[in-house]
């Protein structure tokens, strides 16, 4: 049952392989195939990306493109300054920000600070509901809902209108705001409460000069975050927005984001190839490099707070 | 020594150290033929170019129960991973020297690491059964063996061998974490067997456990060495005492000046000798309890 | 300052107010959120709870009369898109999952921007997906406007999300199981396969499930991928097609009233059958999950 021969160097065990286990190889090939896909999805955004932008710039110059305020690409004469959507996008996103930023924070301040751990327990997961509703939905909501209730309290918007989508998006933004946030505050280590506590601090000033401060780079990221879903968001400013592209500063005004001219655009029928086909692609890189920027930022700050307490 | 000179046998004086089992022993193991079945040469291990074990040499014989003792850090568990190729699946651990296995340098170029752990088995400090029955756990080996007949067979002869039988022969399909802990210890001893290894190399084995437990599994140690070759780590002096036919001491060289810690061995030999007549003074205070 | 030391059991009362107005400015910022949902799902249901009847459920998209509007290619279009998903994203998520947990050298400069490079994709707009599939698939590739290229699209928008759920489940299993696999002579493939993911599986399950009802409430890549919106026939595999959440924005688009109620009624589904997705996930979870 055991070994074979008694005798040391006796007759050699044969302990190669039968053959080059190859049946190994061929499955980790398989494995690192699949993990290709990943990388081809990158390669193919900026692909798809540059090659038609490259060609628009051809045509426009890029000048005109970031400096025009006039977006009118259907127009005879037709007109590609981009800051109207641009304009868009910022308004929209600021608006959100004003909900999501301090609300985000609030919550995420009440359940890691306040919160008993049963409440904290099913608020936590009750949020999360919050984040899994369709954006259009939120769309929805926003036009024929949230737009009707402004009126109403004499705020005088117009049926699409920034504030509104904007508004919106921001309530529909905070879970995402307070997930991170509350995770970071959930990381900072007790001893630093406790002292702060032993020291006749109240929970208010426990929780803004100690918990909020040690937490903020987990904070701020999941605020750049947010802005960066804001920006790449389009349902809800599709559908709640408007679709004029114009430069104004009142948010009852209707606006057109980069997203929603993208979207509006590829619902159409436009002729592949032509210029008004190519602006979906110089847009959407605009709107790509923008996002992934600040996903490179929010990913810098995301490891610098696990780095400092775990 | 001066010192072992003037104390009328000293170092039997180790707390629980029974006199009748050393003498009971030393004449088992001078009566025993001595097989080689493992000739360890030079062998240096280290972890991203830092030695942590160096330069050891012994031979390991067959049927014997062989113990590795020393401080924590000295590189024992280090030691017995080598024998079943264990280090390798730690990416910045290199080993030079050789382990010759039956003629063959463990460590040789053409030796397939999975080959050699069909034949070498390990049992782990904590006890490690897998999420699965009492059953499926002794026969994942064979099964992944591709020995598919007479598996029943197989996994009540290897439960029987590893003295677990009795307790679990009408639950096998019961889940194995519904085991107490020197059950489970001995669940994956009967894991190994299923295999039908040479050598059994136990890493602490018993460290986990209670007292009992632990007296089990030594119990058996000395029925499994009958047709097996055992190699085990442990902390434990009398345990090594008790179960072990070889016995070797492992020490750490510290190297002020680079901040190092490496392993090495001091002394091998017949247990009754490394606890009453050690050679090595490191070994002598070792055994004696002055440090370790 | 005051040489009288304030009563022990008072603090300073506009401490106390400014604290009482910060709880109730937290207690705002939760409950703001829970109102908008609650207001959001009351007035869904009563705007659509009119229209839900079985010809929604059995009749087509009829753009000149609502009354006998339905719902039926939208519903079975994201009933099709599912099953694709299913069959596309798990594969390739835990392959991938497999291979970075178990197989990649972290070392290595490639997997490391490997797993950067997964990390940015989940950040991508999901336009920006729309906008990938429309050059590739259907201009590019020429496949057209056809559930397929959704399909794949929504495969590659929610794959970074398996890929994170996936992992997760895979690092939970303890690596003593690993260890044992290995020490009894298992292959690397064998040890993942047998050992690893049936015990990760239930962690993948959930996850996959979750990441699929994300999928499903997509509609910017859709509208570029060409979920047309005047679909009277049900959806094929290389035919056009239309989704739920399509369906409900062309309604929205329209001016008539009545086209309103219908987008209600069609959230109403599409909240359904995200409710039963998870909470279909939560007792997967629930009642798999192993607690190591």
């Amino acid at each position: 049952m055991a070994a074979q021969d008694t005798t040391a160097g006796a007759q050699p065990i044969r302990l190669r392989a039968k053959g080059r286990r190859w049946g190994e190889d061929v499955v980790k090939g398989l494995l690192a195939l699949c993990a290709l896909v990943s990388v081809a999805t990158t390669i193919g955004i900026i692909i798809a990306l540059l090659e038609p932008s490259i060609e628009f710039f051809r045509e426009v110059s890029i000048v005109d493109f970031f400096s025009g305020e006039r977006w009118a690409p259907l127009f005879e004469p037709a007109s590609f300054g981009v800051r109207p959507l641009l304009a868009g996008t910022f308004a929209v996103t600021f608006w959100a920000c004003v909900v999501a930023l301090p609300l985000g924070l609030g919550a995420a301040v009440y359940l890691s600070e306040y919160a008993r751990p049963r409440v904290r327990n099913t608020l936590k997961p009750a949020l999360e509901v919050l984040a899994g509703i369709p954006t259009v939905v939120f769309g929805f909501f926003a036009l024929t809902f949230f737009t009707p209730l402004l009126q109403d309290f004499g705020i005088g918007v117009g049926i699409f209108n920034v504030l509104s989508a904007g508004l919106v998006m921001g309530v529909m933004l905070i879970p995402t705001v307070a997930s991170i946030s509350e995770d970071a505050m959930a990381a900072v280590p007790r001893e630093l409460r406790d002292g702060a506590f032993g020291l006749g601090a109240s929970k208010l000033q426990v929780a803004t000069r100690i918990v909020i401060p040690a937490a903020v780079s987990g904070i701020v990221a999941s605020y750049v975050l947010a802005i960066s879903r804001a920006v790449g968001e389009t349902m809800i400013v599709l559908i709640a927005a408007g679709g004029i592209a114009q430069l104004t500063a009142d948010p009852r005004e209707p606006a057109q984001t980069m997203t929603a001219f993208i979207g509006a655009t590829g619902l159409g029928d436009v002729p592949t190839g032509s210029l008004e086909y190519k602006t979906i692609f110089a847009v959407g890189l605009s709107l790509f490099v923008i996002t992934f920027f600040m996903n490179i930022i929010s990913i810098r700050l995301v490891r610098k707070y696990r780095e400092i307490y775990e | 020594m001066p010192d072992m000179e003037s104390a009328p046998a000293a170092p039997a004086t180790i707390a629980g150290l029974d006199e009748k089992i050393l003498t009971e022993r030393r004449e088992a193991v001078s009566r025993t033929r001595r097989d080689v079945l493992f000739d360890v040469d030079g062998l240096t291990v280290s972890y991203a170019d830092v030695p942590a074990l160096k330069n050891v040499s012994l031979e390991i014989y067959k049927n014997f129960v062989t113990a590795f003792i020393g401080p924590s850090g000295c590189g024992k568990s280090t030691f017995i991973r080598c024998f079943n190729r264990m280090n390798d699946l730690i990416p910045t651990a290199s080993v030079e020297g050789k382990i010759l296995y039956h003629g063959t340098d463990l460590y040789g170029h053409e030796v397939d690491s999975v080959e050699v752990r069909k034949r070498i088995g390990m049992v782990f400090q904590k006890p490690n059964p897998f999420p699965k029955s009492i059953y499926d756990n002794v026969a994942f080996g064979p099964r992944i063996l591709g020995w598919k007949k007479e598996l029943d067979d197989r996994v009540e002869r290897a439960l029987r061998n590893a003295a677990l039988w009795d307790e679990v022969k009408n639950r096998l399909k019961s889940s194995a974490y519904g085991l107490s802990g020197g059950q489970q210890q001995r669940l994956c001893i009967a894991r190994c067997l299923a295999v039908e290894p040479d050598v059994l190399l136990m890493d602490e084995p018993a460290s986990a456990l209670d007292p009992i437990s632990t007296t089990a599994i030594e119990d058996l140690m000395h029925t499994l060495k009958r047709d097996y070759t055992i190699v085990i780590v442990t902390h434990n002096m009398q345990q090594a005492a008790r179960v072990a036919d070889m016995t070797a001491f492992f020490s750490v060289e510290v190297d002020e000046e680079q901040d190092r810690r490496t392993g090495i061995l001091v002394e091998y030999d017949e247990t009754p000798t490394i606890f009453t007549n050690p050679g090595d003074k490191r070994t002598e205070d070792y055994v004696t309890g002055r440090f370790g | 300052m005051s040489t009288i030391p304030a009563p022990l059991g008072q603090r300073p009362r506009g401490d106390k107010v400014r604290g009482t107005i910060f709880y109730v400015l937290l207690l705002i910022s939760v409950a703001v959120g829970f109102i908008v949902l609650f207001t959001l799902i009351v007035d869904v249901v009563q705007k659509g709870i009119g229209y839900i009847d079985p010809l929604f459920f059995t009749e087509p998209n009829n753009p000149t009369n609502p009354q006998e509007a339905g719902a039926k290619p939208a519903i079975l279009g994201t009933i099709y898109l599912m099953v694709l998903l299913l069959m596309f994203v798990v594969p390739i998520g835990v392959g991938t999952a497999i291979y970075l947990e178990e197989y990649a050298d972290r070392e290595r400069w490639y997997n490391r921007l490997l797993e950067l490079n997964i990390q940015n994709l989940a950040a991508v707009p999901s336009i920006v997906y729309g906008i990938l599939g429309l050059a590739f698939l259907v201009r590019g590739l020429g496949l057209g406007r056809v559930l397929l290229a959704g399909a794949l699209i929504l495969t590659l928008l929610v794959l970074p999300t398996v890929i994170v759920a996936s992992r997760e489940a895979i690092r939970s299993v303890p690596d003593s199981i690993r260890q044992g696999a290995y020490a009894l002579g298992a292959t690397q493939w064998q040890v993942v396969r047998r050992q690893v993911l049936p015990a990760a599986i239930p962690g993948i399950a959930t996850g996959s499930i979750l990441a699929l009802a994300r999928a499903i409430g997509e509609t910017a890549p859709l509208l570029l991928v060409g979920a047309l919106t005047y679909v009277t026939v049900d959806p094929s595999l290389l035919g056009s097609f239309t989704a739920l959440p399509v369906q409900i924005y062309q309604w929205i688009a329209r001016p008539q009233e009545e086209f309103r109620y219908l987008a209600a009624a069609g959230i109403m589904v599409l909240l359904a059958i995200l409710l039963t997705m998870n909470a279909f996930a939560i007792w997967l979870r629930n009642r798999y999950q192993r607690r190591w």
